[in-house]
């Protein structure tokens, strides 16, 4: 140790935190959030969930897409402090308590959708988002515009593939990441 | 082949799925013990100078930094044999990005605000990080990557060239490009003495032990080196990275449990990208479509402390038949990050611009290219004289064809318009050299009827237990429910990295023989099982390594149909199909999904994946995802892999050829060649984003001075 290390003495301030309840999978965390942490770092590094992935922390790769309150969102771009009271989905959530899988994940498997498996928890958290907005009648960049407002969109195949351009896959899983999300609609 | 004729190559499912939807698959930076630190670099902010102070002190203030390492304090390492591992070890500045120093910290958070608090003063000297083609510090390397001459003459070039019926002069040029996979590089260490632990994510953990028992001075038996699962590599995580070497020495420094996670946006600059390459092609040929001649020059760069040279001309030695040739690499040195191994080295590039050459020769020669790449199919390979071990790429070249509806094709450029859009389709070849390194493996029988095959393989998404349990399960004549598979550990038998598309061959073979001696002392067992179950273990050494008189490679055929918007100048590949010959397919399942992956990444190529140095400040301009546009969701539209039946008995016992690079070779080619069947305007830099394609458009229809002079 030299003059470039703390000394576990001096006293420095600790970071600001505040007292933060949310329910992630189901079951209520109270935890004295820093103020800087995102929910991705709070799943991974308080909670121990690192099935949400750190592909850029930027919300540019999509890896670390979770459900809030129903709604994807990159975790990586949400400070943990906004979120009290939030109902958080991971993709340990998915399968629920019994060994058997979301249908969604059964049919990743079926399909061989991943390679490498790192962008596959936000692909799924993902998929799944896109689900619930398609089927609420959110339209996509792609949607034709006479769809009628509010009624659920199709997904098509070019829906599925626009919805999910958020999740990057460099394993490049993308035509069979389609078909598993076509195997559950 | 002992087994059953359906292990080996059945569509087995990938064994580590239910982990990777589920997400308790962990990788190198999810080991998440008490006491746990994280690092975080500080990049040099000049492209060439020394460090001549650090100000630790606004970082340590902050709540939660541990420690500054810079090269003044961090703990002196042995000279590493890659320089990109030398760091903090000297002032010195070979580039931007270099890291100066390196703060830990309690939390991610706060070893991100130190690394921001840290104030670095450089010494800066002129820079120069621009390639050109006559750049007047390039030279001629002794080798290439590969170990490949740098340059290899038959004939006379030049005057076969001069004397050509008709001839192609031609020049390509591609940018640097990053492998970016998805989990940046991590590593996770921890010291007990001498002892080290660490977790990395790397495509080979042999030879992550091997260099921090060299660069730290401790023996290789008190390291121990996991990869559990690793988020993707395509070369990048090859070779150890400076994140392993970093999180070692932070941990011997702090003495706790250091994670090192790269950000982003230093991947760049740490971890080797594909060097841009200049290629010239001079292409003679008669009028019947035969080659006289090839030339394949290429310039590309390295940086100051690392000759690394893109083999970028070296497919041109084993494609066509020529009687002249001339193959040669110029490289200089600049100051930039250090290139390193990208998806197919060499090949990707090289086949971009030789693929699109020869289109250009047919449509000179009003030749049909499938057509011309048959009537210039050699008999032996060219370079070297050897026959080749098989060698289908006319077959795959008339199957793609057959399932492309090539014959339907109308030849003209600019013949197919729907509304604003001009519809076109190519075609090229690809190649990919058959790699083999010696491994060791150990099965094992157990009393239950289970088997455990125990090797040192990586799986890096390529599936790996799988396979190699299917490999077993084949020599065993055993069902592959009954094999386990242990690998990523540098504590099980020693095996070569996940790399060159010789992992499963190289790991396949030491299983296969580990399990042809299992069974065979299973055969004279006398009784059953004993209670330690029984083993065998085999090392390939001195017969994986032992060299061929054949040349063995890979071939395949890629098509590609392309729109291209008049209006906006995007181009859009609408279908991509490929056809390969790679040996004996040995999981159909997951040899598809690296085909359709390797096609993804050589449609970003083709399209949209575009880096430059920036000449001012010598940073990578697009060093992150929103600025270096892999391809997505939406890109990925109908690509189809297909393989032809192919027996080659002079590879490895499961008769393989590699397969998880040759969907990128040529890809890039024949969209090339499908956007000049569309247009007719013949582009010649990747990748073909709308400004380039707009402007050829333009310039094609309005030349220059015919239109508001």
């Amino acid at each position: 140790m030299d003059s470039h290390d703390r000394t576990a003495t001096t006293g420095h301030a600790q970071p600001d935190t505040t007292d933060t309840t949310l329910r992630v999978n189901g079951k209520p965390h109270t935890l004295a959030v820093d103020h800087r942490r995102v929910l991705l770092d709070l799943l991974r590094e308080d909670l121990g969930l690192t099935g949400a992935k750190k592909g850029c922390d930027h919300g540019q790769c999509g890896a670390c897409t979770v459900l809030v309150d129903g709604r994807r969102v990159n975790s990586c771009l949400l400070l943990a402090v906004t979120l009290d009271g939030a109902e958080v989905t991971t993709v340990e959530g998915l399968a629920g308590d019994g060994e058997d899988l979301h249908p969604l994940q059964r049919a990743f498997l079926d399909r061989d959708a991943f390679q490498c498996g790192y962008c596959t928890p936000g692909q799924l958290c993902s998929a799944l988002g896109v689900l619930a907005e398609a089927a609420a009648g959110h339209p996509s960049h792609v949607t034709d515009p006479a769809t009628p407002s509010g009624a659920p969109v199709p997904l098509t195949r070019e829906e599925i593939r626009e919805r999910l351009s958020g999740n990057l896959c460099r394993c490049g899983a993308y035509p069979r990441i389609a078909d598993a999300v076509e195997d559950v609609m | 082949m002992t087994g059953t004729e359906t292990v080996l190559g059945a569509a087995t499912e990938r064994r580590e799925g239910r982990e990777k939807v589920t997400g308790t698959a962990r990788y190198a930076a999810e080991y998440t013990g008490p006491g746990r630190a994280h690092a975080r670099p500080v990049p040099a902010a000049v492209a060439r100078g020394r460090v001549t102070g650090v100000d630790a002190a606004p970082a340590l203030a902050l709540p939660g930094v541990l420690a500054v390492l810079t090269h003044e304090n961090a703990p002196r390492l042995a000279q590493p044999d890659d320089p990109v591992l030398a760091v903090l070890q000297g002032p010195e500045v070979p580039h931007r990005g270099w890291p100066v120093a390196l703060v830990v910290a309690e939390t991610p958070e706060a070893a991100r605000a130190g690394a921001a608090a840290v104030r670095v003063t450089c010494a800066a000297e002129p820079h120069d990080v621009t390639l050109t083609a006559g750049h007047p510090g390039s030279y001629v390397p002794e080798e290439a990557n590969g170990g490949h001459p740098a340059v290899r003459e038959r004939g006379d070039q030049d005057a076969a060239f001069a004397a050509s019926e008709v001839r192609i002069d031609t020049e390509y040029r591609v940018p640097p490009l990053h492998n970016h996979p998805m989990e940046p590089h991590a590593s996770t260490a921890r010291w007990k003495g001498d002892r080290l632990t660490v977790r990395t994510s790397s495509q080979g953990t042999n030879a992550v032990r091997a260099t921090l028992a060299q660069l730290f001075e401790v023996p290789e038996e008190g390291i121990s080196v996991t990869a559990e699962h690793v988020g993707g590599g395509f070369g990048s995580k090859g070779t150890p990275r400076p994140d392993v070497v970093l999180a070692a020495l932070a941990a011997r420094h702090t003495g706790r449990t250091v994670t090192v996670a790269f950000p982003r946006r230093l991947l760049p600059s740490l971890v080797g990208h594909r060097a841009p390459t200049l290629h010239r092609l001079r292409l003679g040929a008669g009028r019947d479509g035969r080659l006289t001649c090839l030339g394949h020059e290429v310039a590309t760069h390295t940086s100051r402390i690392k000759e690394f040279v893109e083999q970028a001309a070296v497919p041109a030695r084993v494609m066509y038949a020529a009687p002249h040739s001339r193959t040669a690499h110029r490289v200089v040195r600049l100051d930039v990050p250090t290139p390193s191994w990208m998806r197919a080295p060499g090949e990707a590039p090289g086949m971009y611009a030789l693929e699109s050459a020869m289109d250009e020769l047919a449509t000179e020669l009003g030749l049909d290219p499938v057509e011309l790449r048959v009537r210039n199919e050699p008999a032996e390979e060219p370079d070297s004289g050897r026959p080749f071990s098989s060698r289908h790429l006319v077959e795959c070249l008339r199957e793609g064809a057959r399932r492309f509806g090539w014959a339907d094709r109308d030849p003209r450029p600019r013949s197919r318009a729907e509304g604003p859009l001009l519809v076109g389709t190519g075609v090229a070849a690809a190649t990919y050299p058959v790699l083999v390194a010696p491994s060791t493996a150990s099965a094992w029988a157990l009393p239950d009827g289970g088997f455990v095959v125990r090797i040192n393989a990586t799986d890096i998404g390529t599936g790996a237990r799988t396979v190699l349990a299917q490999v077993a399960a084949d020599a065993l004549g055993v069902p592959t429910e009954r094999v386990r598979t242990e690998v990523g550990s540098s504590a099980l038998p020693a095996a070569s990295l996940a790399g060159g598309s010789s992992g499963t061959a190289s790991w396949g073979w030491a299983v296969h023989e580990a399990c042809v001696r299992l069974a065979e002392r299973l055969a004279t067992l006398p009784g059953p099982v004993p209670e330690d179950g029984i083993g065998a273990h085999a090392d390939t050494t001195g017969e994986a390594d032992a060299g061929s008189a054949y040349a063995r490679h890979a071939f395949g055929a890629h098509f590609a149909e392309v729109t291209v918007d008049t209006v906006t100048g995007e181009v859009r590949a609408r279908r991509l199909l490929g056809v390969y010959a790679a040996g004996r397919i040995l999981n159909a399942r997951t040899a598809r999904s690296q085909f359709v992956g390797g096609m993804t990444m050589g449609l970003g190529m083709a399209l949209t994946e575009d880096s430059h140095v920036d000449p001012a400040f010598g940073d990578f301009a697009e060093s992150d995802l929103a600025s270096y546009h892999v391809p997505a969701h939406a890109d990925a539209v109908g690509i189809e892999a297909h393989w032809v039946a192919e027996e080659d008995a002079h590879l490895n016992p499961m008769g393989s050829k590699g397969i998880g690079e040759i969907g990128i070779v040529g890809t890039a080619a024949a969209i090339g060649n499908a956007v000049h069947h569309a247009t007719g305007v013949r582009f010649r830099e990747l990748p073909l984003t709308p400004d380039r394609v707009l402007t050829g458009l333009l310039a094609h229809e309005t030349p220059a001075g015919t239109f508001g002079g």
